[in-house]
């Protein structure tokens, strides 16, 4: 077990492609959960939209990469429409059901066998880079230094993303504390007391969703954007990954999504190196491909871990877990 | 033996008031429930909701009056509350119409009519517990252009705006006691206090319309006294009043007017002190007893000072 090449594997995380989507979506989520209360349990449906819109609109239709990412966004504010103008007036819980169910539908239309020339069906995308790769400002060489060496393409990635995740946390930073913020924060405490002043609590859950669902898209597209959108990839665990890191981080906080990304990939990274390596060295009596497995349920149990001993997150107010709602 | 009984200690006020006289004349021809009113602010017809089997609210006639303090009473269950949200268009009638100032409420969703001047307070609190005291008042303030989404983006647009509702805020919260707690978690008050801030905010949007549904419900009597003066000021500041309320020492000393609801009907109005002769208001409501001391009927007490 060479420990310093995982160190080293683990920490290359902290700007990997993967965690600038997750801290992405984490955003989207902190906005919709976080700041509106809006329980979406479907993130993985809108960085699927991201990701195939990005692809499908590059590959079939010959957009510019640009185009795609404009695709993936258009996408994702008419599935916010379709999935909340029926269901926002209803009770909060039932967005959730609502979510994770519309999700699953998404996931298997991606999946099903009868778009197989647009979608790819079970063999997903790929191929797409040469418009966004054609872009890339930097010159052919290696970037960067020890564990955060990459390729011109990979930098060019990362710094796409970082630039993202840059402009949603200045966007997310610039309403959260406007009063447009106070309303949906209002919204999440309680929406009829915020009803009774006369806010059209509708509208502003309706924005909070489409706001989220970009970010969310925009965390789909840089998922795609290495390498190939994998269908297996958008499925419900990846939104409870999500939420593990934005809990982890703080949804209620602008930068708690992103500390929870990295922190998040960086765990997983490192628990997937270290637990085959303990096994495979007899440490612990499994078996190699068990251990890999195992750092889902430690992902799990860290998840429940958070939710009861520390819901505010690791940015989170103190003051916020003193009171039971 | 009676006079060892200790006169009842009369609470002095610090700061006698001003005699603040009851509005009287409001309504047009006998007391009667219906009873059109002089200048009515609310115009309710046939209002009917039905939940299942169950006739919570049949209205056929209710007038509100105007820059006047309304009281609405009755037992439990007599669908005061349902009244109050169909009023605010919290909940929808199943048959009925109703006008609030001329204009038909009739399908106006409940952020409308809050904007149309008619704010209501809930029987249970609705503090926003993880806002602060200062920013749920400022929530309360109408037409705030920093609520609209690009506007909020650049703090330039409403900075300004902001400054006013927080100066409001802040002139609110002083007379309401609340402005030493205006950065604590509107969580950390006591239900007291929660009422008092629900109230408060209520106020930001300067309203035409005040709906209190139980005011002084978990109120200790000393804040009961100070909450009692809130809601005269509101009347003296022009504004109306209606309010759902159990204490009827409070109603009968405020009320310039008293609505009796049972069974979702209004069995009678008018003013506070001939509704509570009224022998079917008492049969429905305040019971027979409504004079004689507690310690009397449970047997705890007795006029010759046993215990």
């Amino acid at each position: 077990m060479d420990f310093a090449q995982i160190l080293s594997n683990s920490v290359a995380f902290i700007i990997a492609p993967a965690t600038i989507a997750y801290a992405l979506a984490a955003i989207g989520l902190s906005v919709q959960f976080g700041y509106a209360g809006l329980l979406n349990m479907g993130i993985a449906a809108y960085m699927a939209i991201g990701a195939y819109g990005y692809a499908i609109s590059t590959l079939t239709f010959g957009l510019p990469w640009w185009g795609g990412v404009l695709v993936g966004i258009v996408g994702s504010v008419i599935f916010s429409l379709i999935l909340g103008i029926p269901t926002l007036r209803l009770r909060g819980d039932y967005l959730a059901i609502v979510t994770i169910a519309a999700a699953e539908v998404l996931r298997l239309l991606f999946l099903t066998a009868t778009f197989d020339e647009i979608t790819g069906s079970a063999d997903g995308l790929s191929g797409y880079h040469e418009s966004f790769r054609g872009a890339n400002p930097f010159p052919e060489g290696t970037y960067g230094f020890g564990p955060f060496t990459m390729s011109a393409n990979g930098a060019w990635v990362t710094t796409f993303g970082v630039i993202l995740v840059a402009v949603s946390l200045l966007v997310v930073w610039a309403l959260m504390r406007s009063p447009w913020g106070r309303v949906l924060k209002g919204i999440r405490e309680d929406e009829d007391a915020v009803r009774a002043l006369g806010k059209n609590v509708f509208s502003f859950k309706l924005q909070a969703l489409v706001l989220g669902g970009v970010f969310g898209a925009l965390g789909g597209v840089v998922y795609a954007l290495p390498s190939s959108v994998n269908p297996g990839s958008y499925v419900t665990s990846l939104t409870f990954f999500v939420y593990t890191a934005l809990l982890l981080g703080g949804a209620a906080t602008v930068f708690g999504p992103v500390l929870g990304s990295v922190l998040f990939w960086v765990l997983q990274t490192f628990l997937g190196n270290v637990l085959p390596g303990l096994a495979s060295s007899g440490i612990l009596p499994i078996s190699s491909s068990q251990a890999s497995t195992l750092r889902f349920i430690l992902v799990g149990v860290a998840l429940m871990l958070i939710v009861i001993f520390r819901p505010q997150g690791i940015l989170g107010n103190k003051k916020e877990l003193t009171f039971v709602k | 033996m009676s006079s060892e009984i200790p006169e009842p200690v009369l609470p002095v006020s610090p700061m006698p008031h001003a005699p603040r006289p009851k509005s009287l004349g409001l309504h047009k021809g006998e007391p009667a429930p219906g009873v059109a009113k002089v200048d009515p602010i609310i115009i309710a017809d046939g209002i009917t909701r039905t939940f299942g089997g169950l006739t919570a609210v049949n209205v056929d006639q209710l007038e509100i009056p105007r820059n006047a303090i309304t009281a609405l009473i009755g037992p439990n269950g007599a669908g005061k509350t349902t009244l109050f949200n169909l009023l605010t268009g919290f909940d929808k009638p199943d048959t009925g119409s109703w006008t609030f100032d001329g204009k038909s409420l009739s399908k106006v969703p409940a952020y409308r009519v809050a904007r149309m001047g008619q704010v209501r307070t809930f029987q249970l609190t609705k503090a926003l517990g993880l806002l602060t005291v200062l920013e749920n008042m400022k929530l309360g303030a109408k037409g705030q252009t920093g609520e609209h989404f690009f506007q909020g983006l650049f703090p330039g647009i409403w900075r300004k705006q902001e400054k006013e509702i927080e100066q409001k805020a802040m002139d609110l919260l002083v007379k309401f006691k609340l402005d030493a707690k205006k950065d604590d978690f509107a969580a950390s008050l006591s239900g007291g206090q929660r009422k008092l801030l629900e109230m408060a905010r209520a106020l930001m949007s300067d309203p035409v319309l005040v709906m209190l549904d139980e005011p002084m419900a978990g109120v200790n009597p000393a804040l009961t006294q100070s909450l009692l003066d809130k809601i005269l000021d509101l009347k003296d500041e022009g504004m109306t009043v209606l309010f759902v309320e159990h204490d009827m020492h409070m109603v009968r000393h405020i009320a310039d007017w008293v609505i009796v609801m049972a069974e979702g009907q209004v069995v009678a109005e008018g003013p506070p002190l001939e509704v509570m002769q009224n022998p079917a208001v008492i049969d429905a409501y305040l019971g027979a007893h409504q004079e004689i001391d507690l310690g009397e009927l449970t047997g705890r007490y007795t006029p010759e000072g046993k215990i």
